[in-house]
């Protein structure tokens, strides 16, 4: 997992990526990524990233993905990261296709929902979170 | 004393309390009007695992994070 203040360079990690499994005998490679939209006026999203959990939340995939004889990839930005940039970089390598397409998009959809890290449109300057947008995650209103 | 600490858009400083359960964190952070709105929609950590039991016993210096809703990507 990559943590990166500001926009992704994402040919440069996705080709890096690639190179590193040249040898590792997959057969397929899937990238994913996210590139901020130019919608309601903001100039940039931003965000917090809380690592620790992050961290862990990705090395669970990363086991899931081990058991079916794949390998998951995952870069993410911290900060502000203007419109027509990219924020968000995933991918999944395996032997062969079927898998690495099942898995990109649990992947994805989990990472929406349990990774914890919080959006704000920036606009005018300023970050207002994007509340709308957001999803409790699994367990929440323990407290409640 | 327990560390209660409160991430992303909350924007609540830190706080320490007094605790022997979860149960007993739900309780002190119910008095306070800042968080009103945030508890139920917030999930929790204790020393950065995810917890789901309010019964969860606590011990000195342990860490509570509260998590509210994400939104990465």
């Amino acid at each position: 997992m990559e943590l990166y203040q500001g926009p992704l360079d994402t040919k440069k990690i996705f080709s890096r990526w690639l190179d590193e499994q040249l040898t590792s005998n997959y057969g397929a490679y899937i990238p994913f990524v996210g590139i901020i939209r130019a919608e309601d006026g903001i100039e940039a999203l931003s965000f917090d990233i809380y690592e620790p959990i992050l961290q862990k939340w990705f090395d669970e995939w990363q086991a899931r993905a081990i058991q079916r004889g794949a390998i998951v990839k995952m870069a993410h930005s911290i900060g502000d990261v203007p419109v027509h940039t990219s924020s968000y970089a995933s991918a999944v390598f395996s032997p062969k296709r079927r898998v690495a397409l099942e898995l990109i998009e649990e992947f994805v959809e989990d990472f929406k929902a349990n990774a914890p890290i919080w959006k704000y449109d920036v606009k005018n300057g300023k970050r207002i979170y994007a509340e709308d947008r957001s999803t409790p995650m699994d367990g929440a209103g323990l407290l409640a | 004393m327990v560390i209660v600490e409160f991430l992303g858009p909350i924007g609540k400083a830190p706080i320490q309390i007094e605790a022997n359960t979860l149960a007993d964190v739900s309780a002190k952070l119910k008095e306070d009007a800042e968080l009103t709105g945030w508890l139920e929609k917030c999930a929790v950590a204790i020393n950065d695992s995810m917890v789901s039991d309010l019964s969860v016993s606590l011990k000195e210096g342990d860490r509570v994070s509260i998590l509210p809703p994400v939104c990465g990507g």
